[in-house]
């Protein structure tokens, strides 16, 4: 029975490190192709902001800022959403509604980003610009709501990705919080908790899990291209306004590649993409830094 | 090169569709002896003319079966790196290559102008539907972000009675790189100097003001969703979808609104002192009736390329579009080539070497 056993173990190890190599190669390739700019522009291509493929001057500052600054604003309104729905559905839903409301929110997930654009454009876009407008004027004049209202921009373009990232972590949240064991909950209703404190308590066991879950919305979020860029204005420059017309990584490459005829600008281009695949490392990363760290200290607060 | 991969499966694609084509394509060869099958022509380029080009192919290949062309709409600089590399025969942009992209081809490239189109200027100005009428210079300005009001003195003067609103100006441009940006900016380049030494000519440039729509139709969708906005698109979008544009002052001081006309008048004001290699640059072009915001497009060839049976029938239905073919464009939108331009090219033809 040995030697199947070797044989499986071979197999599934070939595809992990398939894995690992995929990873490295796309690395190894963003660097080569994005040599001739990493070169040029060192660090610099990091902190400088102006992007003008006519004098050949590119800094990628506007594009790294609009990227983690929509996904940042997309979490915060989507992880308080998803973890809503994933509660209810997992501990209030009554059972007729259960199928069918997972279905709903899964089916979210199924809709291509295309259409979320289009979307966007019709729908969210004159909301959003109604909204702006009907702003007193007293917020106006605070930075973060500075600008012409003209609905595309950071706004609209928090928004469509909170949409587009609830149906992954309410999902995933709602899968952990259904491992949560049944003692927990009994155990915690016979010291006589509440429905509330029954929830939290369940919640507090699975929060490693529910974290995992925002984070998955966050590489989402990051990642997504096509519904942002028809949203967010396309302008790269720095700018705290919620109203500003913005841009981020995925976007500028989706944007300028097919156009990008010289080849430090084609290099400026792929170097965008390893600046965006350096950050998705570094969120999983420091993902994985708080998972590990909450899950070492919860031995203690259990006992 | 990056594109390189990409392009070696769209080789995969095209030889598998070459491949199946075969059987059917073989009687017919044998029926037009004239010309030998060539196998497929490849070629890539701006999606501009992707309209005509691919009904020419179509029409083209019903007349002469043994001629498959298959056109990759990937854009101008896909298609100006694509030819240099000699992935694909024949390129096509809408903007004329650098002097210096022409020394990183391969050969001596040549540059034949197929069609025309021109570019126009959308607004959305509450209580203004039509007839808003635009200098070169302020709508450079406004591109600028030096004029930002709708009532603005400048605008007021080109539009006497027009009641013109007190309404901020947005400015939408292309967010993705783009022929007909190319034309708009080279247009504002020659209009107004602080526009060229600032912004410059090119297919992406770094606008100072604005917000960026993605394609013909993300632009025109921000501007009819932006009350006191002010875009761009090719003039075939603006036709075909019934959007209201503005007139353009040439530079005979006559205010013109695009035609397919205007543009044809413009290209043969342009072609009395054409460059031999036909890299022009026709905005702001001279005389009565011509619309300043006008451009050839290029099809990419070179001069003496290694397959001489490709090279003989890319010759061939390349006097077939310059001729015969030109009464497709009016019917698609596009702006045919005047007469005399056709001449230059034919002859210019007879450098191809072919054999």
């Amino acid at each position: 029975m040995r030697s199947p056993d070797l044989g499986f173990r071979l197999v599934v190890g070939a595809f992990a490190l398939a894995l690992v190599a995929v990873v490295g190669a796309i690395a190894f390739e963003l660097t080569r192709q994005g040599w001739l700019s990493i070169e040029r522009f060192g660090l610099d291509f990091w902190r400088t902001s102006i992007w003008d493929p006519v004098s050949g001057e590119f800094g990628a500052l506007p594009f790294i800022w609009g990227t983690l600054y929509s996904s940042v604003l997309a979490l915060m309104l989507a992880a308080p959403i998803s973890l809503g729905i994933a509660i209810f559905l997992s501990e209030l839903t009554p059972p007729v509604l259960r199928a069918p409301l997972t279905f709903l929110t899964e089916l979210l997930a199924a809709i291509p980003s295309i259409v979320y654009g289009l979307w966007g454009i019709f729908v969210l876009v004159p909301a959003v610009r109604q909204m702006e407008t009907a702003l007193p004027d007293v917020l106006r004049s605070l930075p973060i709501f500075s600008g012409p209202p003209l609905g595309v921009g950071m706004l609209a373009a928090a928004l469509i990705l909170a949409v587009m990232v609830v149906p992954f972590t309410s999902a995933v949240a709602r899968e952990v919080l259904r491992t949560v064991p049944l003692t927990q909950r009994e155990a915690a209703y016979a010291l006589g908790a509440t429905r509330f404190e029954a929830i939290r308590a369940a919640v507090f066991y699975a929060r490693t899990g529910i974290v995992g879950a925002i984070m998955l919305g966050f590489g989402r979020a990051l990642g997504e291209t096509m519904a942002v860029t028809m949203v967010i204005g396309n302008n790269p420059r720095v700018s705290a306004s919620l109203f500003a017309p913005q841009y981020t990584m995925a976007a500028v490459i989706a944007n300028e590649f097919t156009e990008a005829a010289d080849e430090l600008y084609l290099s400026a281009l792929v170097e965008i993409g390893l600046v965006l695949f350096i950050i998705t490392l570094m969120v999983n990363g420091l993902s994985r830094g708080l998972i590990w760290a909450m899950a070492r200290r919860s031995p203690a607060r259990a006992a | 090169m990056f594109d390189s991969r990409l392009l070696t499966v769209l080789l995969y694609v095209s030889l598998a569709a070459a491949c199946g084509g075969g059987s059917s394509s073989q009687p017919a060869s044998t029926a037009a002896p004239a010309s030998a099958s060539t196998g497929q022509i490849n070629g890539a380029g701006a999606t501009f003319p992707n309209p005509i080009y691919s009904k020419w192919f179509a029409e083209y290949s019903k007349a002469n079966p043994a001629v498959q062309i298959n056109y990759q709409p990937i854009g101008s600089g896909g298609g100006i790196r694509q030819v240099s590399n000699q992935t694909v025969f024949f390129g096509a942009t809408d903007g004329p290559m650098t002097d210096e992209q022409m020394k990183g081809a391969a050969g001596p490239i040549l540059h034949l102008p197929t069609v025309l189109g021109a570019v126009v200027p959308v607004y959305n100005v509450p209580g203004i539907t039509t007839g808003l009428k635009f200098s070169g210079p302020v709508l450079a300005d406004i591109i600028l972000g030096k004029i930002t009001k709708w009532n603005d003195a400048a605008l007021a003067k080109l539009n006497p009675g027009m009641k013109l609103p007190a309404t901020d100006i947005t400015v939408v441009h292309r967010s993705d790189g783009s022929g007909t940006t190319y034309v708009f900016v080279d247009y504002l380049a020659k209009v107004s100097p602080t526009f060229k030494s600032t912004v410059g000519v090119a297919t992406s440039v770094m606008w100072p003001v604005g917000v960026g729509g993605k394609g013909n139709e993300g632009v025109a969708g921000l501007v009819s969703q932006t009350p006191g906005s002010i875009g761009y698109v090719e003039l075939i979008y603006a036709l075909q979808n019934k959007i209201a544009f503005g007139a353009v002052q040439n530079s005979a001081g006559e205010f013109v609104t695009a035609s397919i006309d205007s543009v044809t008048k413009a290209a043969a004001e342009a072609a009395a002192n054409m460059p031999a290699d036909f890299r022009v640059s026709i905005t702001d072009a001279g005389g009565a009736g011509v619309y300043p915001i006008a451009s050839f497009t290029w099809i990419l060839l070179y001069e003496a390329p290694q397959d001489v049976a490709k090279s003989k029938a890319m010759v061939d239905f390349m006097r077939w579009a310059l001729t015969d073919g030109q009464a497709f464009a009016t019917e698609l939108g596009y702006a045919r080539l005047p007469p005399n331009v056709v001449d230059l090219e034919l002859k210019a033809l007879g450098r191809i070497k072919v054999s």
